[in-house]
């Protein structure tokens, strides 16, 4: 369980000069929840690339080699035939059933990966601190869990300088 | 140098002058509104029309494919028709979503997700067609590559037939993904408005999404990636549709032209399905200041590109088959234009090649009930064209001993009538369940499309604001209007 202190701001600019500003301050961010993705926010909060993609790209090499190995494997060593007079390895009419598992692969791999990472799925709990976070609040929270009642004080004050149009606390 | 890309002049997506809350507002109220009677009686039409449908697909099983017309020189009638007509009509949703986000173009997410939904409802329905036409629907574990007991016999990796199977379930897939990662974030909004019942089945839904800034930048990067993968993906998909014919042997259907016109048509017809569906939701919805003329005049540009592609292609064939010198080629197409399918030929031409090109006029391409005309006339002309491709090419073949007439039982048309059924109750579900328009997409381009921000009705603040930023560049120094080239 946290002790989370949150405000909402009504705006992304204003969200961005409010992390801008906590940094400035010295106060640790937990995270940031905004109803959209905004523009400016992984450099503001310095959040590093994404490797999601990465593993797209394993996933479709996998794809890939899968497609490959078992069309060759089928049809040169388990059970040749001779279709039309081609080889039995015919490159060319693998390539199309290729290409659509490297696709395959790389689309569900990511995917997965994607839930996985997030801790998202259809039984996740979602710890919502304020419902109109999905809606047009933009909100910067910390973690006062462990903080002394004057630490708390401070990080209420910036928040509400730094233009929040609310504060609250959650226990999430 | 480039300018920024923001416009004064560009015209805005988003009118009304939306707030982020508005915005929420529009899109979530149509799923927690009790259904209009409009939405109630076409959905009562569209199931009863389904329940038709699959009514015949179990007497065809019943029966056996005899209860379909088609005969020893017609081995591909309606069934393959409507296959390849509703695979089409999928491309459009995926072509918005996919490579119209590869491209930037803003315009797409007022209509994306619903065209994407139609993807996956067209999907669904034309995979029934080649798995019916199979006879013995019960064996059709027969197309998977498994080590089975029979051999081990396996399928065979050279037949664009089992291409298609890879290719249709693959498309199936990363569209169902990519269209419901995109529902997430709009589901939790659904969530947070939610009370009761509805809560809990919306929380399952948006799968404890929060909107932490690292969540949404993986977002963001899957959905690019997803794009990146779509893309091609899309364009395979028609390709290997087109390669069942073109691999074959059979005049008029043995041409390396048919990739891109395959891809083109399915495009143009797809196109004018979301026409036809968008048009009545935004309406019944009230989602006009969202789906604005803007949006139909950019899907009818579309319209007019691939429907000339497609008016292109068939003159090609037409020149093909006389300069080939071949005689049997020669024959397909005289046959077409003036064999006893004439009408089907001529249907084809007159909706396909002509009357997209109407919308080389901007008047046309703004005027809603024109639009939605036109577009009723070209998904009838692209069923025309299968129909023609596939009907016409086999019933007079290398022997004219065989060759013979093929017109559709009341079963295949039962089941053809009862797809649209199945597709226009998945779609009136959708509607009700789902928010229409993508909802975080919208609001991340408010400040671009919005018309208090761009345009020529934009408020006086902004366009000020803009002008300077244009007048600066990106590297803040004065440039004005004179050439940067």
């Amino acid at each position: 369980m946290k002790k989370v202190l949150f405000g909402l701001y009504n705006d992304d600019t204003e969200l961005i000069d409010a992390i801008h500003g906590a940094k400035e301050a010295g106060l640790e961010i937990m995270d940031v929840y905004t109803p959209f993705p905004v523009h400016g926010l992984d450099d503001a909060m310095g959040l590093s690339e994404s490797r999601l993609h990465q593993a797209g790209f394993v996933f479709g090499a996998l794809g890939l080699l899968t497609a490959l190995g078992v069309m060759s494997w089928v049809f040169t060593r388990d059970w040749p035939i001779v279709f039309g007079g081609k080889p039995y390895f015919s490159f060319p009419a693998f390539v199309p059933i290729t290409f659509e598992l490297t696709v395959l692969f790389s689309a569900v791999g990511m995917v997965i990966t994607f839930y996985v990472v997030c801790g998202l799925g259809p039984s996740a709990e979602a710890k919502v601190l304020h419902d109109r976070i999905t809606d047009d609040k933009f909100c910067l929270a910390f973690d006062t869990t462990n903080m002394s009642q004057g630490d708390v004080e401070k990080y209420a004050a910036f928040l509400s300088r730094s233009g929040a149009a609310e504060t609250h606390t959650k226990t999430i | 140098m480039h300018h920024p890309v923001i416009s004064p002049v560009r015209e805005p997506l988003v009118q009304g002058r939306k707030s982020y809350h508005q915005i929420t507002e529009d899109i979530c109220s149509p799923t927690e509104r009790v259904p209009s009677p409009a939405w109630v009686i076409g959905f009562l039409i569209s199931a009863a029309t389904a329940v038709f449908g699959i009514a015949c697909f179990v007497i065809t099983v019943w029966v056996g494919i005899g209860s379909w017309n088609l005969n020893r020189t017609i081995g591909w009638g309606w069934d393959i028709t409507n296959f390849v007509w509703w695979i089409g009509i999928g491309h459009a949703g995926t072509l918005i979503s996919a490579i119209l986000l590869l491209f930037r173009q803003k315009w797409r997410t007022g209509v994306n997700r619903a065209a994407e939904a139609m993807t996956i409802f067209a999907v669904i329905c034309a995979g029934m067609f080649p798995i019916f036409h199979m006879g013995r629907v019960w064996l059709v574990m027969f197309i998977l590559p498994y080590p089975n007991t029979r051999g081990p016999l396996w399928v065979n990796f050279n037949s664009p037939l089992l291409w298609d199977v890879f290719a249709i379930s693959t498309y199936f897939t990363v569209s169902l993904l990519f269209w419901y990662t995109g529902l997430v974030p709009d589901f939790a909004t659904v969530r947070d408005r939610a009370k009761g019942i509805r809560k809990k089945v919306y929380s399952t839904l948006a799968m404890g999404w929060t909107g932490a800034a690292k969540h949404w930048q993986r977002h963001e990067s899957l959905s690019l990636v997803l794009a990146g993968l779509a893309t091609p993906l899309v364009l395979s998909v028609h390709t290997i549709v087109s390669f069942d014919f073109a691999t074959s042997v059979i005049p008029g259907w043995h041409t390396t032209i048919f990739p891109p016109y395959f891809v083109a048509g399915a495009i143009f017809s797809g196109f004018a399905m979301v026409l036809t569906l968008m048009i009545i939701t935004r309406k019944v919805l009230g989602l006009e200041e969202y789906i604005t003329v803007g949006h139909i005049e950019s899907m009818n540009k579309i319209i007019v590109l691939t429907g000339s592609i497609v008016g292109v292609a068939y003159l090609t064939e037409l020149f093909i088959a006389w300069y080939s010198g071949y005689i049997y080629e020669q024959f397909a197409f005289y046959n077409r234009a003036l064999g006893p399918y004439w009408w089907s030929y001529f249907g084809m031409m007159t909706c396909n090649v002509i009357s997209p090109q109407f919308f080389w006029s901007k008047k046309l391409r703004r005027n809603i009930a024109f639009t939605f005309v036109l577009s009723i006339f070209i998904n009838l002309g692209m069923w025309f064209e299968r129909f023609v491709i596939i009907v016409t090419s086999l019933h007079r073949d290398y022997l004219p001993s065989s060759w013979n007439m093929y017109s559709p039982t009341w079963v295949e048309v039962g089941i053809f009538v009862g797809t649209l059924g199945i597709f226009f109750t998945l779609f009136l579900i959708f509607v009700r369940v789902a928010p229409v328009v993508a909802i975080a997409e919208i609001k991340h381009v408010l400040k671009s499309s919005g018309d208090q921000y761009t345009g020529t009705e934009a408020d006086p603040k902004y366009k000020d604001y803009f002008i300077e930023k244009r007048n600066k560049g990106v590297d803040g120094i004065e440039h004005h209007d004179e050439a940067h080239h």
